[in-house]
C-alpha cells in the first residue's frame, strides 16, 4: 500500500509530463491540417 | 526571381507553359494599395461565439460617428465597414471593436488562416487537457467503484487530491467555453444553451472539491472530467466539419478584392491572380477561369473587348482592364451576399427546434433547484443540470446545415435561402417555365426539307447571310455568314427579310411572305408545333426549315428526375401554347399551360397551394420575381442575368438543369438527417428529464448519457449526404481543392 503514496504522484507528475510533449507537437502544427499531408503524397509534382 | 518562383513551388506551372507571357503595357498593379483615402474595408472577427456577439459588435460601431455602414456576418465572421475619412479612420474602428471584448484585422486571406489555426490549436489543446485528465481520474478513481478495493483511509485521499489536482486544469481550462458562454448569456438577461451545463459543472466541481477537501461526502471528478471531454470532443469535431464545409465556400464568400477600386481605374491582372473587379479587357489574351461564378470549369478565353468577371482567375498572360463594376456592385460579391444570407437563413424545422431549446433550459434550470430543494441533495440538481441539458440538441443541425450549403455549392447551386430546404424536403408540385429555364432561349435547326434545285449548305448559307444582321431568335437559329455579302436588305417585322444576292431577290420568312416573291404553292402542315420558316427567291421556293426550342442541359432529366419521386411536373409559360405543348411533349411534361401573364402564373401556384400543395417553382428570376416569391422554395437559373437582382431560394450557377436534381437529393437526406438528430436529442431529454428528478440517475450515469448522446448526434450529423452518385456534380462544377488562388 506504502508504494501508492510514491506511484500517485508520480503518475500526476507523468501526466503533466506527457501533456508538455502534447503541447509541443500543438504548436509545431503537427495537428493542423490533418488532410492535406496525405494527400499530397498522391500528387504529380515530383518531376 | 527564379528562386522565388522555385521556393514558391510553382515550377511545375512553367514545365507545362507553351507561351512566353507578353506583359502589357504598365498599368498600377492589381496587388497596390486603393483602400487608404477610400473608407472601406473587410475586418476579420477574432472571439465570436454566437449571434449575439455580433449583434454587440455591430452596435459598438453604429454608434462610432463617422461609420456609413456595418455588416457583420456570422457564417464568415467578417465585418464590411464603410466610413467617412474625415470623420473616422480604420484604427478608431478597429478599437471600437476591441473595446467590447472582441480582436479585429484587417482582411488578408493568411490573417484569416492564421485565426483559424489558433482557434483550432485552442480547441484542440482543451480537448487534449480534458481527454488526458479524464483518464488519468478514472484509474484513480476505479478502487472506489471495485467496493473500495481495501483501501486505506490516507491512500483513498491521496487519490482524491490527485483527481482534484487534475481536474482542476480541466475546469479552469477547458471547460472555458461552457463558462464565457453562460456568462455572456446571464449577463444579457437570458438563459442560453450553455447555462444547464456551466451551472452542472460547476457545482459537481464544487461539491467534489469540498468533499476532497473535508475528507466527507461524495467525488464525482472522473465524471466531470469525462463529460467535458466527451462534449469537447464533439464540439470540435463539429467544428472541423464546418472549418472543412466553408473552406468549400470560402472562395465565393471572400471579398473579391481586399483593394478599393473605382469604375474605370485600369488596372493589371497577372496570370494567378484573381480579378479584382468586374470589367473589360483592354489589352493583352489570355483566358479565365470562372468555376466560381458560372460553375464552368473550361477556362474562357478573353481578349481586348470581352468582359472579366471579378473573382475569377486569369490564367495565361497579363491582361490590363477597365473596371466597369468595383466592389460590393460585383456579381460575385452579389452571389457571396446571397451565400452568406442563406448561411445565416435556417429552415423552420430548426427554428422551432431552436426555441424549443430556449424554453427547455428554463424548465431544467427550475428542475434542478426544486429537485435540490425536494430532496435536500446538491448531487440531484447536478444530475438533472446534466442529464438534460440541450448539449445534444445544439449540435443536432448547424452542421448539417453548413455542409448542405457547401454540397449544394459543389453541385453547382447556391443555396441563398435554407426555407429552399424545408420546402424540397416535402415537395408535392415543381413549376417550370420555359423560356431561359428549360430552354435556353435560342431556337435550333431541327429539319431541313429542300424545296428547290439548290443543296442544303447552299441553302443554309444563303438564309444565314439574310439574317446576318437580325438580332430576332430565329435569326440566331442560322450560322452565320461565311462570305457572301448581300444587298438592300429590308427587314419586314412579324414577316421576314428580304435582300438581294448577285442580282436576284431572295426572301426569307414567313409562308405568305415567300409567295409573294415565289408563286402560289401550299404545304402540308408541319410535323409537331414546329416554328417554319421558308426560303424562296425570285424563281421560287428554295427550302423549308423547321426550328424549334433549344432545350437546357438536364432538362429532360429533370423531369424525369422528379416523376421517379412522385412529384407533379407543371409547365407554365408566358409563350403561346403551340410551344408550349411542343417543349412539354419533348421533355414528358403533362401539365402544361401557355399565354400566361405573370399575374398567372402567380395565380396558378397560388392555386396549388390552397389545395395543400408544397410548390417549388423554377424561373429565370427575373420576370418570375413575384411568383418566385409566392411558391414555398423558389430556384433561378443566374445565367448571365444581373446576380444582384435574383429573388431565389436556390440559385443554379451554371448553364445546366442538373444542379437542381442534385440539390432535390441533398436538401432531402440533408433534412432527413436534421429530423433524425433533432428527435433523438428530444426525446432524450424528455426522458432523462424526470428520472433524473426523481434521483434514478447518478451524476456519473448523467454525464456518460450526455456525452455519448452528444456523440452520437454529432456522428449522424456527419454522415455523407451525397449517396446516389447520379446526380453528383456535372463535369462543370467546382473543383473540390482551389488551386493556389492567392
Amino acid at each position: 500500500m506504502e508504494s501508492l503514496t510514491l506511484l500517485i504522484p508520480l503518475s500526476v507528475a507523468l501526466v503533466f509530463l506527457i501533456g508538455w510533449v502534447f503541447w509541443r507537437a500543438l504548436q509545431g502544427g503537427q495537428f493542423d491540417d490533418l488532410e492535406r499531408p496525405a494527400q499530397d503524397l498522391l500528387a504529380d509534382d515530383d518531376k | 526571381m527564379a528562386q522565388a518562383i522555385v521556393a514558391g513551388g510553382f515550377e511545375a506551372y512553367y514545365a507545362t507553359r507553351t507561351q512566353p507571357a507578353v506583359p502589357p503595357t504598365d498599368f498600377p498593379s492589381a496587388t497596390e494599395d486603393f483602400s487608404e483615402n477610400r473608407g472601406e474595408a473587410h475586418l476579420i472577427l477574432e472571439g465570436v461565439r454566437c449571434a449575439a456577439c455580433l449583434w454587440l459588435i455591430e452596435q459598438a460601431l453604429a454608434r462610432l460617428p463617422g461609420v456609413t455602414r456595418a455588416e457583420v456576418n456570422y457564417a464568415t465572421q467578417r465585418a464590411h465597414v464603410a466610413w467617412d475619412p474625415a470623420r473616422a479612420s480604420l484604427r478608431r474602428i478597429v478599437e471600437a471593436i476591441r473595446e467590447v471584448g472582441y480582436l479585429a484585422w484587417p482582411y488578408d486571406p493568411r490573417r484569416q488562416e492564421a485565426v483559424e489555426r489558433r482557434e483550432s490549436r485552442a480547441a484542440l489543446w482543451r480537448l487534449f487537457v480534458a481527454g488526458f485528465a479524464a483518464m488519468q481520474v478514472m484509474m484513480y478513481s476505479l478502487p472506489a467503484y471495485l467496493d473500495g478495493g481495501g483501501l486505506s483511509p490516507q491512500a483513498e485521499a491521496l487519490m482524491r487530491w490527485a483527481s482534484l489536482l487534475l481536474t482542476l486544469p480541466v475546469m479552469v481550462f477547458s471547460c472555458a467555453p461552457f463558462f464565457s458562454g453562460a456568462l455572456q448569456d446571464l449577463r444579457q438577461g437570458r438563459i442560453g444553451l450553455d447555462v444547464p451545463i456551466a451551472l452542472g459543472l460547476a457545482f459537481g466541481f464544487l461539491a467534489s472539491a469540498w468533499a476532497t477537501v473535508s475528507g466527507a461526502g461524495e467525488v464525482y471528478f472522473d465524471s466531470i472530467s469525462m463529460l467535458v471531454f466527451l462534449l469537447l470532443g464533439a464540439r470540435y469535431a463539429e467544428a472541423a466539419a464546418r472549418r472543412r464545409a466553408r473552406r468549400q465556400l470560402d472562395p465565393l464568400l471572400r471579398p473579391v478584392s481586399e483593394k478599393v477600386f473605382s469604375v474605370n481605374d485600369v488596372i493589371r491582372v497577372a496570370p494567378g491572380e484573381r480579378v479584382p473587379a468586374d470589367g473589360v479587357v483592354i489589352d493583352g489574351a489570355s483566358s479565365a477561369d470562372e468555376s466560381l461564378l458560372t460553375g464552368e470549369s473550361r477556362p474562357v478565353p478573353k481578349r481586348a473587348g470581352d468582359e472579366l468577371a471579378g473573382g475569377s482567375v486569369n490564367l495565361e498572360q497579363p491582361l490590363a482592364m477597365r473596371v466597369t463594376r468595383a466592389g460590393a456592385d460585383t456579381r460575385a460579391a452579389a452571389l457571396a451576399r446571397l451565400a452568406e444570407r442563406g448561411a445565416a437563413s435556417r429552415p423552420k424545422l430548426v427554428a422551432a427546434a431552436d426555441r424549443v431549446a430556449r424554453h427547455l433550459t428554463w424548465v431544467i434550470v427550475a428542475t434542478a433547484l426544486a429537485a435540490a430543494a425536494w430532496w435536500g441533495n446538491l448531487w440531484v440538481a447536478v444530475a438533472v443540470l446534466v442529464a438534460a441539458c440541450p448539449c445534444a440538441l445544439a449540435l443536432a443541425s448547424p452542421v448539417l446545415l453548413t455542409r448542405a450549403g457547401a454540397a449544394a455549392l459543389g453541385r453547382g447551386a447556391l443555396l441563398a435561402n435554407a426555407r429552399a430546404l424545408d420546402a424540397f424536403e416535402g415537395a408535392t408540385d415543381v413549376v417550370l417555365d420555359k423560356t431561359g429555364t428549360l430552354t435556353t432561349g435560342r431556337m435550333v435547326l431541327a429539319r431541313i426539307e429542300l424545296l428547290g434545285e439548290l443543296d442544303r449548305e447552299a441553302c443554309l448559307e444563303i438564309a444565314g447571310a439574310l439574317e446576318a444582321a437580325s438580332r430576332h431568335p430565329i435569326a440566331l437559329a442560322f450560322s452565320p455568314p461565311g462570305k457572301i455579302v448581300v444587298e438592300r436588305q429590308r427587314h419586314f417585322p412579324g414577316k421576314g427579310i428580304d435582300a438581294s444576292l448577285d442580282g436576284k431577290r431572295f426572301r426569307v420568312g414567313s409562308e405568305q411572305f415567300c409567295r409573294e416573291l415565289a408563286g402560289a404553292r401550299s404545304f402540308p402542315a408541319a410535323a409537331g408545333p414546329r416554328t417554319r420558316v421558308f426560303l424562296a427567291d425570285e424563281g421560287g421556293w428554295l427550302a423549308r426549315f423547321e426550328l424549334e426550342d433549344e432545350l437546357r442541359p438536364g432538362a429532360a432529366e429533370l423531369v424525369a428526375f422528379l416523376k421517379e419521386r412522385g412529384i407533379a411536373v407543371h409547365l407554365a409559360s408566358g409563350d403561346a401554347l403551340g410551344a408550349v405543348v411542343a417543349v412539354a411533349g419533348r421533355v414528358g411534361i403533362g401539365r402544361f399551360a401557355g399565354g400566361m401573364t405573370p399575374q398567372d402564373k402567380f395565380d396558378y401556384v397560388e392555386r396549388l397551394q390552397r389545395a395543400g400543395r408544397i410548390v417549388v417553382m423554377v424561373g429565370d428570376g427575373l420576370n418570375d420575381a413575384p411568383v418566385l416569391a409566392r411558391a414555398d422554395a423558389s430556384v433561378a437559373l443566374a445565367g448571365g442575368a444581373d446576380a444582384a437582382q435574383l429573388r431565389a431560394d436556390v440559385i443554379v450557377l451554371g448553364n445546366s438543369l442538373n444542379p437542381v436534381a442534385g440539390t432535390f437529393e441533398l436538401a432531402r437526406r440533408a433534412m432527413r438527417l436534421v429530423r433524425q438528430n433533432l428527435g433523438w436529442a428530444l426525446a432524450y431529454n424528455a426522458a432523462v428529464l424526470p428520472l433524473a428528478a426523481a434521483g434514478w440517475i447518478g451524476p456519473w450515469e448523467a454525464a456518460l448519457g450526455m456525452g455519448a448522446s452528444s456523440l452520437a448526434v454529432l456522428l449522424n450529423a456527419l454522415r455523407p449526404l451525397d449517396r446516389d452518385p447520379k446526380w453528383k456534380a456535372s463535369p462543370s462544377s467546382y473543383p473540390s481543392r482551389s488551386p493556389s488562388y492567392s
